[in-house]
């Protein structure tokens, strides 16, 4: 190691380097496993194939979130496809000695939303989820790992993810955030400028003002999107409110141990002379709200702008934007406000937080859903759901005529059966705006909660700032 | 995992950008916990909106046992989705070539004998036309020891892998096994954990 100052990512990796292997591969410990049942029920089945235990049940988690349906009153069944996904994570836990976060269970939600929210996930800590949002946690100061179902097996069987080191980029947000804008529209414009794949092959940090003023949920919120700038694990250093944040959580460290850990979390920061292999700076001053107009999120404008228009594009660069105009039926040129909407979803892992929701509710306050227009709001974990409803921002969305759900990922992935019709126009608060992604010929346009509140009440897309 | 070292038979082109792990295994159309991964392969992309065959290339007679996917930057980005992978194997695709590959659809690849060829400049372009237009008339074959993939008409592309990937795609490794050398390892990083910050190493609901 050389005299020169580490990156926080380095801090981290090497605290949590064991080994490596003799292909070269670096041996990483996770401290925290969080399992979903979309995905760990076939680990669970090949680690019993293979004759082999869960090694760390007691650092092992399961969630039930992607399967399980959203409505009120649910049961395994409500959504029939997804009751033998629920049911096999239930028998796999059960059989592992691993504690689940089933339906009925106060602390139930998706596992993005509760481990941050159970303190489940710490700062300086390692995370690996088999989703590739489990970057969101990043946001807490921890480094973590989507992974597929072959590394989830490995992680239950070794504790350990065998990985070669990451590059580091650094993300510096410049500035600072104007009214209605929040944590979705700086991501949004951070993929806008990167590319989704720009961040391929690093570890990315997100620092400057704009970091540090967002309010944790916000860099939840912002490190989610990791994966949509091409990266699998982003971060922004904890600090004091990082710590107030987590302090007092359940299954956060408390009296001695509670001092111990927070001398260390103060010693995570990269060191002034520290190098990274790639740096930007994202100016967000005067940043308005961010509106993905196409069908991969780095095709994104603010409300304020227009559709792009092929035809002023190079000849190489216009085939996929004709082909994103044509799947969302935009006109090339176009504003995008005004566009009339068939579907709000205010939820997910990206922005189902009790401060999304409260954005939202104060947008809803007094008005009704556009007629034709269907809207739902998903807490993204029980607990949110039970804060929200504590100050009565249930009555609201109800009132005006939104579906107040219970949690999970619902329409996001649509894997619980949650889906728009066929052309329907969606703003959605979610990650992804691919093709077909939330129902076949579903034209998603990413946002976050204000102006997919604001497109709700008007039935069209709007200048939340002009409301 | 079943080892790869060489592979021949139809290279199948879709030369685009960013297709994602959604497209490749669109699992809202999956059934229960075993679905035929095959047949879920671009599913949603490859039939009209009353399930008929429509004009996608894996409906086409030359690609109804492909061997090769050929595409552009970015293949595989977005969810992490084993199935992605359990998809394209499916099918007897186990070797997919693009310009670049998203990262954890690359560990997943690896993970199941499918082998990442990521190549680019004038040498993709030039394996991307000769793939375009021989669209499936006669087989490619990718030699993993030699590192490198022949098109019918004699061309050669010369291609890097790391030598541990490489190794670990030749001799079909067990992963696990291979980590469980460092058991040893792994036991007294969680003894020197539960010594300096035992709050790593006990994750306890403080409430019960």
């Amino acid at each position: 190691m050389s005299d020169r100052g580490r990156t926080l990512f380095d801090k981290i990796w090497e605290q949590h380097l064991v080994g490596q292997r003799t292909d070269g591969r670096e041996l990483i410990y996770i401290d925290r496993h969080v399992l979903h049942d979309l995905h760990a029920p076939h680990a669970f089945g090949k680690l019993a194939q293979a004759g082999r235990k869960v090694r760390r049940p007691d650092l092992t988690f399961s969630m039930q979130d992607h399967s399980v349906s959203v409505q009120p009153g649910r049961t395994d069944d409500t959504y029939a496809e997804g009751a033998a996904f629920v049911r096999a994570m239930r028998e796999g836990s059960a059989k592992n000695g691993v504690r689940v976060f089933d339906l009925g269970d106060p602390d139930q939600g998706i596992s993005h939303v509760v481990a941050p929210e159970l303190g489940l996930v710490l700062p300086g800590a390692t995370h690996a989820v088999p989703d590739s949002h489990a970057c969101t946690v990043g946001g807490l100061g921890a480094l973590a790992f989507g992974c597929g179902t072959t590394e989830l097996e490995h992680i239950l069987a070794t504790q350990v993810i065998t990985l070669f080191r990451p590059k580091r980029l650094r993300v510096n947000l410049l500035g600072s955030l104007g009214a209605d804008v929040a944590g979705k529209d700086v991501a949004l414009a951070i993929i806008a400028k990167l590319g989704v794949a720009g961040g391929r092959g690093f570890a990315i940090e997100f620092a400057g003002p704009v970091a540090r003023a967002l309010p944790i949920e916000g860099r939840l919120t912002l490190c989610n999107l990791t994966i949509e700038m091409g990266s699998r694990s982003g971060f922004v250093a904890p600090d004091d409110a990082t710590f107030n944040w987590i302090k007092g959580r359940p299954f956060a460290p408390d009296g001695a141990q509670w001092d111990q850990a927070l001398a260390y979390w103060r010693t995570l920061f990269t060191d002034a002379d520290a190098v990274y292999d790639k740096e930007i700076d994202v100016d967000c001053s005067g940043l308005a709200p961010q509106i993905t107009w196409g069908t991969e999120p780095s095709q994104v404008i603010g409300i304020d702008g227009r559709v792009p228009d092929p035809s002023l594009l190079d000849a190489d660069k216009r085939a996929p934007v004709e082909r994103a105009i044509s799947y969302m039926g935009l006109e090339p040129g176009a504003a995008i406000e005004g566009l009339p909407v068939g579907r709000v979803f205010i939820g997910s892992c990206t922005n189902s937080r009790l401060p999304d929701l409260e954005i939202a509710a104060a947008i809803v306050k007094g008005r009704k859903v556009a007629p034709g227009v269907t809207a739902w709001a998903v807490p993204g974990s029980s607990q949110v759901k039970r804060d929200a409803e504590a100050r009565g921002l249930d009555r609201i969305f109800k009132e005006a005529g939104f579906l107040w759900g219970e949690s999970g990922c619902s329409m996001c992935a649509g894997t619980n059966g949650d889906m728009g019709a066929d052309g329907e126009r969606v703003l959605s608060t979610t990650n992804r705006n691919f093709e077909n992604r939330q129902g076949r010929g579903v034209r998603t346009h990413l946002v976050g909660p204000a102006l997919a509140a604001a497109a709700a009440v008007t039935g069209r897309i709007t200048d939340v700032r002009k409301l | 995992m079943q080892p790869f070292t060489t592979l021949s038979g139809p290279a199948m082109p879709m030369i685009e950008d960013d297709i994602n792990t959604d497209q490749i295994a669109p699992l809202q159309l999956s059934k229960g916990l075993s679905p035929d991964w095959g047949a879920l392969l671009f599913k949603r992309q490859r039939m009209n909106a009353d399930g008929s065959d429509n004009d996608h290339v894996l409906n086409k007679p030359q690609y109804q046992n492909p061997a090769i996917l050929v595409a552009n930057e970015n293949f595989g980005c977005g969810s992490s989705r084993e199935s992605a992978v359990w998809c394209l194997t499916g099918v007897g695709i186990r070797c997919v070539i693009a310009r670049s590959i998203a990262d954890i659809f690359r560990e997943n690849c690896l993970l199941n004998g499918l082998l990442p060829i990521e190549l680019s400049g004038t040498d993709m372009d030039r394996l991307q036309a000769l793939v375009t237009q021989i669209d499936g008339g006669q087989p490619f074959t990718v030699d993993l020891p030699a590192q490198s993939v022949h098109a019918p008409n004699g061309e050669t592309f010369a291609f890097e892998i790391s030598a541990s990937d490489k190794t670990r795609l030749l001799e079909g490794l067990d992963e696990v096994g291979l980590t469980m050398k460092h058991e040893g390892e792994i036991v007294a990083f969680e003894e020197k954990m539960r010594a300096s910050m035992p709050w790593t190493q006990e994750a306890r609901d403080r409430r019960r």
